[in-house]
Formats: C-alpha cells, structure tokens, sequence
C-alpha cells in the first residue's frame, strides 16, 4: 500500500458558496464553506472511503475534485496536471478518466433515453466508437455489470432501482476511466441490492484497475470496501488512515464517537458497547466555529481549541489526526500513542512542560 | 425527440379532451379544404339576394353584399389557423431559444432577457398589438401574426427558464457533465426533451389564445383586409344585429367552439404528458 504513489493529489480544496441579496446591485453577504481546506493523496488503484455526517462536505469534495464545481480554492493533480487550471477543452477531454456513480438511480439516468443511448453516449460524444462497434461496445458493458444486452432498448423506467444502478455503472465505464467517485452509491438502494452493487463495485475495480472516492455516511459499508478511510466534519478532514487503524485506534475524539455508535453484532459485546454521544448539532457551515470546528462538541476541548485550527499530523505512519490533543498526550480524553517515534516526542514534550 | 416525448406515456385521452381533439382536427381540416368544399366562391356576390336568413342555396344566409355567409365562414377557418399556428410556431420557438439561453447560461444574459419578458408581460398584448398594427399602417394577415408574436414569446420564454432551473439541477445532468458532453448537447439531447410536456401544453393554449386575439383585431377592423375571418364577419353582422342576429351569432359560434376545443385538447394533453404525476407514478 505505501509504495503506490498517489493518483490524485488534492492540496488545500477549498469549495465556498457565496449568497448573494439585493435586487440590482448584487452583494455577497455570506459563503456557505461547504468543504475547508482539504488535502491528501488518492493512491492508485485504492479504495478511499470519505464519510461524514449528511452537509459536512463529503459529496461537495467528490464533485469539486471532478471539477463540477469550480473550486474556491486549491489545486486538484490528476496524473501531473492541476485540473483547476485546464482549460475548457483539455478538461473536457480529461473528464474521461474521472467519473462518477450517483446516488439516486432514478435522477441520474435520462428517462427519455434508451439504456444502449445512456451507456453509448459518451462514446459518440468523445467520437471513440460509432454504429455496430459502438452497439457491441454497449452490449460489452452491459454484460459486464450484469444486465442483460437484450435490454439495450429498454427505458430506464422498465429497470428495478439496482438494475439503473448498474445502468450508472456501466455509463461511468464506457469511457475506461481511471478514478470514479462513488457519490453514496449504495444508500438509496434495497439491502439486499447493497451487497450486489458493493460486490459488483469490488470486482470491477479488480478487473479494470480502477480507483474509487467511495463516498458513504454507512461506516460499516465504507469499511467493507475501503483500503483507507477519511472521516470529514463540517468541511474539514479529521482523521485518515487505513481501515483497520481507523476501527481499532480512532483517535479524534470525533472518529472516537462515530464508531462508538456502530452496533456490534455480538449481543454480550454489543451489552458492553460504550457509546460516546455528542452534544448539540452541527454548527452552520455559513458560520462554522473559530479554531478547531468541532470544539463546540467536544467533550475534551479546552482554550486552544478555540483559538488555534489544527493540521493533520501523523499520529503512527500512515495515520493522520487533525487534533491538539496529539500534542498534549497527558490531558484528558488523550490516547496513549503507539508507535515509539511519536513517544518520545510526547516525551520531549511533557519534558518541556515540566 | 417527439416519439421519444410520448414514449410510456399513454394515459387515458379523457372524453372532454377527444372531443377537443376532434373539434381541432375539424377546423383544421376545413381550413385546408376550404376552397374545395365551399358552394360558392369567396368573392361571389348575388346583390338582389342581400341579408337573406338561412336556406337551402345560402345555408347560413347571405352578408350585407350578398355574399354567401357559409363560405366566408369556411375561408374564415383558414385565417384562425394559419394565425394561430403561426403565431405560436414563431412564439414557442423564439420563447424556446430564448429562454434556454436565459435558464441555463444565467448571468446578464438572464437578467436582461427576464427584464424584456417583464416589460412585455406588464403590457397587454392586444394593445400593444393594435400600437404595432396602427404604427406599420398597414392591417395584413402578416401584419397580425408578426404584431401577436412580438408579445407573445415573453410567457414561453419565462415557462422554459423555469423548467430548465430546476431540471438542470438533476443528477443527470451532472452526470452529462462528468462525462464531458458539452453544453449544447446537454442542453438539447438532454433537458429539452425533459421538459418540452408543459410548453405543448402552453402551445396549444396559445393557438386559441391567437385565434381569439385575430378575432379581436379583425373587430376591429385591424385584421387581414383582402379575406374573410370569423373576427371581421362578427364586426360586419354586429351592424346589422337587430335586423339579421346569425350574421354576429354563426361567426361568434365558431369562435368559441374552436377556442374551446382546443383548450379542452390542452387540458387533455396537459393530463396526458405531465411527466411527474406519469413518469413518477410508476415508481
């Protein structure tokens, strides 16, 4: 996993909605900071799974990063090149490689199309394939996400909600994309009809190579699938790591309580569960806190939190938390670290201290 | 794209609405007949047979000249559609383009189209419409449909703004804009055929809104001067309305048969297409 090298860099993403008042003169009188500053690496060929609660960013990011958004702020790498500062046609026909599978099966697919119009689209737009090869392209991907050719004529409206999942598959694949952003994939779908999809997503990433930005506010789902995970609150990135040190040492105290209210499957153990509730709701991102956004709820935050915003740092290698506690390992409510290298620095720091 | 609008929508055509339908196609019909069908030529006039009631040989009376009354009703089919059509033909395609650029490009171009379509729409349009047709002095056929349709774009265009707005936000469009489809292509493949269901309707409403503005005008006396339209029989038999009432009431009929059977065939059509009470349903 850590020699891959990134695919995707993203540095400083900034995403603001400014709203606007006034009937000839327009003012901007507030931004909605929908994403705040992130940064961190996709690597290629992995699954990054980014979850949050609903309107803390996570599907904002996903379309900043395809450029469906214009960013406020911040550089998006995509193999060398900052996406950001293409212009209109080579991003076009960059847009190639970066897709995106949506929520809402039935929103995302033209109801006036046939499924063959939905999935060949892309390929007539991009001029790759025209009449029979074009048909027999659309047919290929058909069978590759599990649909029967036959259908190709078929309206999205004679398709069950996991069958037009696969229809937004299949269309995301057509162009043989690189990195596809799983906006919620799988939350508006039956339970039933997760696994398939989530199996489905698994073996296509095996086959063609692909990497996802699984976007998903279902930990256990994320955790299925992810080989990293990102936890987002209120536009910030709090926590990133691997998906086994995410479950096993969650250490912002926000990560601390999200998993803390996964139920556990075994009855004794789930008896035993010590569920962390947080206080209050989430601020407004049109006017998110001072400091550290979460130190409204935090139940360990003190004076500094308010103050001054944390950065990510390397709580073990490859585990990064956006938290003072790090820094101050004798408070309350702090872990106590794993790894030796960040010992002795909490050491020296203690040592300082005294 | 029209095949594809009706396709999986095939709710039951309400009798109202077949009769609308019927009662179209048959002014329609006449209209594109009319020189064939009619017993007597447009310009015949029998003057020793002036103001006759209805009989065998004049089966609707005889006009102040007399002409023959159910032949310059017949020809009079002909101005209603042809006004009608096209004024709305101009109106929705102006209106169409229009109001795309507005709904989905937005920015000045938006706010200036908007602001037109507010000027125009504060106005009343007969008026203006009868302002165009003093100032160009000159009452023609031509003269009607292009003084309706100066007005009359402003409602389609606002229609299709709002219509876009709210379906460019769809994931589908979105989807058209990860793959990289570009603008024009997303904008006619795309949300046009999506949202064409409530400007047929507004259409067909405006057919029989033209039919019965021309009427107005014919009234008037600023109509097409070289025929006959139901508008100016109407204003010829007012004159003599005492004297011979179904010179005003056979004109005053057709009218109204004809601007409500359309709107019933509106009515029908707005029930049928309406895709988010049909497609919807289906889920």
């Amino acid at each position: 996993m850590s020699e891959a090298k990134p695919l995707l860099q993203i540095k400083g993403l900034k995403m603001h909605f400014p709203i606007y008042k006034g009937a000839f003169v327009r003012r901007e009188v507030a931004r909605v900071k929908a994403v705040d500053g992130l940064t961190f690496d996709v690597l290629e060929g992995e699954t990054l799974g980014l979850v949050g609660e609903s309107g803390c960013g996570k599907s904002t990011t996903g379309r900043a990063i395809l450029q469906l958004y214009t960013p406020t702020e911040g550089e998006v790498i995509f193999r060398g090149e900052d996406l950001c500062k293409l212009d209109k046609a080579t991003l076009h026909s960059r847009r190639k490689d970066l897709q995106m599978i949506f929520q809402d099966p039935y929103a995302s697919l033209n109801p006036r199309m046939t499924v063959g119009d939905i999935i060949g689209e892309p390929l007539k737009v991009h001029k790759m394939a025209t009449g029979n090869a074009l048909l027999s392209r659309v047919q290929e991907l058909m069978e590759i996400v599990g649909l029967d050719p036959r259908f190709v004529r078929r309206y999205p409206h004679e398709f069950s909600g996991g069958q037009r999942q696969r229809i937004g598959i299949a269309r995301a694949l057509t162009c043989n994309p690189k990195f596809i952003v799983c906006d919620e994939p799988i939350s508006a779908l039956d339970v039933s009809i997760q696994a398939q999809i989530m199996n489905l997503l698994e073996d296509l990433q095996r086959e063609f190579g692909l990497t996802y930005l699984f976007i998903a506010h279902d930990l256990a789902a994320v955790r299925h699938i992810s080989d990293r995970i990102a936890v987002m609150y209120l536009g910030n990135m709090v926590e990133l790591a691997t998906g086994e040190a995410m479950y096993d040492r969650p250490t912002h105290p926000y990560t601390r309580a999200l998993i803390s209210a996964v139920p556990i499957p075994d009855p004794e153990i789930e008896a035993t569960r010590e569920r962390i509730v947080l206080e209050g709701d989430v601020p407004s991102p049109l006017n998110p806190p001072s400091g550290c956004v979460f130190h409204t709820r935090c139940p360990f935050a003190w004076d500094r939190c308010k103050k001054e915003c944390p950065q990510l740092k390397e709580s073990e290698p490859g585990h990064f938390v956006a938290c003072h506690l790090l820094d101050e390992p004798g408070r309350e409510g702090a872990l106590p670290p794993v790894d030796g290298n960040t010992t002795k620095q909490a050491v020296s720091a203690s040592v300082d201290e005294e | 794209m029209i095949v594809n609008l009706f396709k999986g929508r095939t709710r039951a055509f309400g009798p109202l609405a077949r009769l609308g339908a019927v009662v179209t196609l048959g002014v329609i019909l006449v209209a594109l007949l009319a020189p064939y069908i009619a017993p007597y030529d447009l310009n015949f006039v029998d003057i020793t047979r002036q103001l006759e009631p209805p009989s065998s040989t004049h089966w609707l009376g005889t006009d102040e000249n007399g002409g023959d009354v159910f032949t310059h009703m017949l020809h009079g089919a002909r101005v209603a559609v042809l006004v009608g059509l096209s004024t709305v033909g101009i109106c929705s395609t102006v209106g169409i383009i229009l109001g795309s650029i507005s709904g989905y490009f937005g920015g000045w171009v938006d706010e200036i189209i908007m602001r037109v379509t507010e000027i125009l729409m504060a106005f009343p349009g007969i008026l203006l419409a009868i302002l165009l047709i003093f100032i160009t002095q000159e009452p023609s056929l031509l003269a009607v449909i292009g003084a309706l349709s100066v007005s009359g774009w402003a409602g389609y265009a606002r229609l299709v703004r709002g219509q876009i707005l709210s379906e460019r936000e769809r994931d589908y469009v979105e989807a058209g804009k990860a793959m990289g489809y570009p603008s024009r292509r997303i904008l006619f493949v795309h949300i046009l055929p999506n949202i064409m269901a409530p400007v047929i309707v507004q259409a067909t409403f405006g057919v029989a809104g033209a039919i019965l503005a021309e009427a107005s005008l014919s009234f008037l006396g600023l109509g097409p001067q070289d025929t006959s339209s139901w508008g100016s029989l109407l204003d010829q038999g007012a004159s003599y309305f005492l004297l011979t009432p179904y010179l005003a009431i056979f004109p005053g009929i057709a009218i109204m048969l004809t601007v409500l059977g359309i709107n019933f065939l509106g009515d029908g059509l707005r029930d049928m297409l309406d895709t988010r009470r049909s497609i919807e349903a289906e889920h």
